[in-house]
């Protein structure tokens, strides 16, 4: 019995792999059972919708669905502007641009939120960043909350003219989606 | 299991053949007929029973409602209507399993405060009292999971605020919160897709959680039951066979509990639910006050109760994290009860300031309850604040000190003395 020592190295040497082999085949059969449940296909499919810009007057807002979310788009009044244009980076909770157009870590000026030439209109995902509610704002007899933009009634969020949180549970200012003018009245979103 | 063995002898060649193969009468017999229970519980040990009951009809009227159910977003809100109208017996049936979810939460919340009141949750019972733990933390996934089918607005939004909790990880990760919400709901928001996949797990939860009741079981017939002196069975005359004592005490507080249960069913079915639930889910539109089901207010408002700062103290970004956590901490605290608490005796019977902490403790849960119900602004968010800190140092305070500085009540040298007093307790020797 010369070879005791060898026959246990290569016992060993069997387990660990065979037991590796198992380990890797059983991970490769997880993976399909954890991934079906990510968004499929179809859901994927539906990136990008253009949206005509003409019918909305100064001071009106649009909802649209992009990707199953609502997307606000609201033309601003010159006053709106101007008062998000005025808020120091200093009074936001977020400084963040949030902006998918953007780098990350961009200041959350109302510049970095709008698109130039086009500072009257702001286009934001309409979703709460704290839990995921429509904030209320759009329609004209909506509560606007304490900084004139959306509020949010769920959680009592507050975001200003340009979307950003001011006040609430919410970390995020409210997420600019990736869009472009395709001309001076019509979005395309994604 | 535990320490008595069987005094079961099979009587017919039928039972006697089985013995010898599967002895399931005799393991029946052993933990549910002869088995010794404390002679003094009093009727806030039905509950147990009434649990198993409500577990049992849950299962039976669910399975009867997935004949009927259509879990596409489509289809769902009009398949529960056309349960309650077309269906024979629709209307009973649905109502038993909707008013049954809160009878179920009725039962364990009292069940988990005799618990805590009588020190059920100390040694030798700390596996008993965590099992029964991660039985509240099923039953709450597969009543929020439950909730969302009827797919109305209530159902839509809860989920979307609730599965939204998982987003809170972007703060530690960016992105990780975000890939886990997505994948939980199968698309970029909540859709058909997650109904389907929730109506799924709404069926399998509830076998996983009767396996965990048999095993809560289990661990309760290994350490025997507590009783409200919160001593140990030292001889035979301190207990009685669970039948016919037990279970004819069981079978009464169970007429109760169905009594309020029929009345619910038949004359307030909708009165624990909300009406927003009867307008069909619509993604654009969110109802002005979000609330969930009763049982689930105090975590609730402690959820809301992280706003942009907590008691004065900013938490800018943070907020959110804080809420989920503390949310999740509040259920998940009770598993360390065990150990938290350092008294050396269980009943709050004989701990007087104990009592009071229990009490106070109570009252903070109600209250919390109440501010879960109301919106999320202004006073309600001071005081949500308030409580969320007294229901915690409950736990982390009142638990561990007073069991060193309070000086406990002299106890009763027995389960027999406390029932018979001194005297008949030395006859019975």
């Amino acid at each position: 019995m010369t070879s005791h020592v060898d026959d246990a190295n290569r016992r060993d040497f069997l387990v660990v792999a065979g037991n590796a082999f198992a380990a890797v085949g059983a991970a490769s059969l997880i993976w399909p059972f954890v991934q079906q449940m990510n968004p499929d296909a179809s859901a994927k499919a539906m990136a990008s919708t253009e949206v005509d810009l003409a019918p909305v007057k100064e001071g009106q807002a649009i909802t649209i669905m992009w990707r199953g979310k609502p997307v606000f788009v609201r033309n601003r009044t010159k006053e709106e502007v101007a008062t998000a244009v005025e808020v120091k980076l200093t009074e936001l909770p977020d400084e963040e641009a949030r902006n998918g157009a953007l780098p990350e870590a961009t200041p959350a000026t109302d510049a970095n939120r709008t698109k130039q030439g086009h500072e009257n209109w702001i286009v934001m995902v309409g979703i709460c960043t704290h839990l995921g509610c429509i904030p209320k704002g759009q329609s004209m007899n909506d509560a606007k909350g304490d900084f004139g933009g959306w509020f949010c009634p769920c959680h009592g969020s507050h975001y200003d003219t340009s979307g950003r949180i001011r006040k609430g549970p919410a970390p995020r200012n409210l997420e600019v989606p990736p869009y472009e003018f395709v001309s001076d009245t019509k979005i395309k979103i994604g | 299991m535990s320490g008595h063995t069987s005094s079961y002898e099979p009587t017919s060649r039928w039972g006697k053949w089985w013995d010898e193969r599967l002895p399931i009468p005799r393991m029946m017999h052993g933990q549910f007929v002869a088995f010794p229970t404390p002679r003094n519980l009093n009727y806030l040990w039905t509950f147990g029973g009434i649990l198993m009951f409500c577990l049992i009809a849950q299962i039976i009227t669910g399975i009867v409602l997935a004949m009927h159910y259509q879990s596409s977003d489509v289809l769902a809100f009009n398949s529960v209507e056309h349960i309650r109208r077309d269906v024979n017996f629709g209307w009973l049936i649905r109502n038993m399993h909707a008013v049954g979810a809160s009878m179920f939460f009725i039962a364990v919340y009292i069940h988990i405060f005799r618990g805590l009141y009588y020190g059920s949750y100390k040694a030798p019972r700390e596996v008993l009292w965590i099992l029964g733990v991660i039985i509240l933390l099923a039953m709450m996934a597969t009543a929020f999971l439950g909730y969302t089918l009827p797919w109305g607005q209530m159902s839509f939004w809860g989920v979307t605020v609730i599965t939204n909790l998982f987003s809170a990880l972007d703060t530690i990760y960016t992105g990780l919160g975000t890939a886990i919400v997505e994948w939980l709901w199968g698309g970029y928001s909540v859709s058909g897709v997650t109904l389907n996949r929730f109506f799924s797990l709404h069926y399998l939860l509830p076998f996983v959680l009767t396996g965990i009741v048999i095993l809560h079981i289990w661990a309760l017939h290994v350490s025997g039951q507590n009783n409200p002196t919160g001593l140990d069975i030292k001889e035979p005359s301190e207990s009685v066979p669970m039948h016919p004592y037990a279970t004819s005490k069981d079978i009464v507080g169970m007429f109760a509990f169905l009594i309020l249960f029929a009345w619910f069913v038949f004359f307030l079915p909708d009165y624990l639910g909300h009406p927003d639930n009867y307008t069909e889910a619509n993604p654009l539109v969110t109802p002005p006050h979000i609330v969930p089901e009763w049982y689930f207010l105090p975590f609730y408002a402690i959820l809301r109760a992280f706003t942009g700062s907590f008691l004065g103290i900013p938490l800018g970004s943070f907020a959110k994290l804080f809420g989920v956590l503390a949310m999740f901490a509040a259920v998940l605290i009770l598993a360390f009860a065990p150990w938290l608490d350092t008294s050396r005796v269980r009943s709050a019977k004989y701990r007087p300031l104990f009592k009071w902490a229990f009490w106070a403790f109570a009252f903070t849960c109600v209250a919390l309850g109440y501010l879960g119900s109301k919106p999320a602004e202004g006073v309600y968010v001071m005081w949500a604040q308030i409580f969320t800190v007294l229901y915690f140092l409950f736990f982390l305070v009142a638990m561990p000190v007073l069991g060193l500085i309070e000086t406990p009540k002299k106890l009763p040298r027995s389960i027999n003395e406390a029932v018979l007093g001194p005297d008949a307790a030395a006859a019975k020797h």
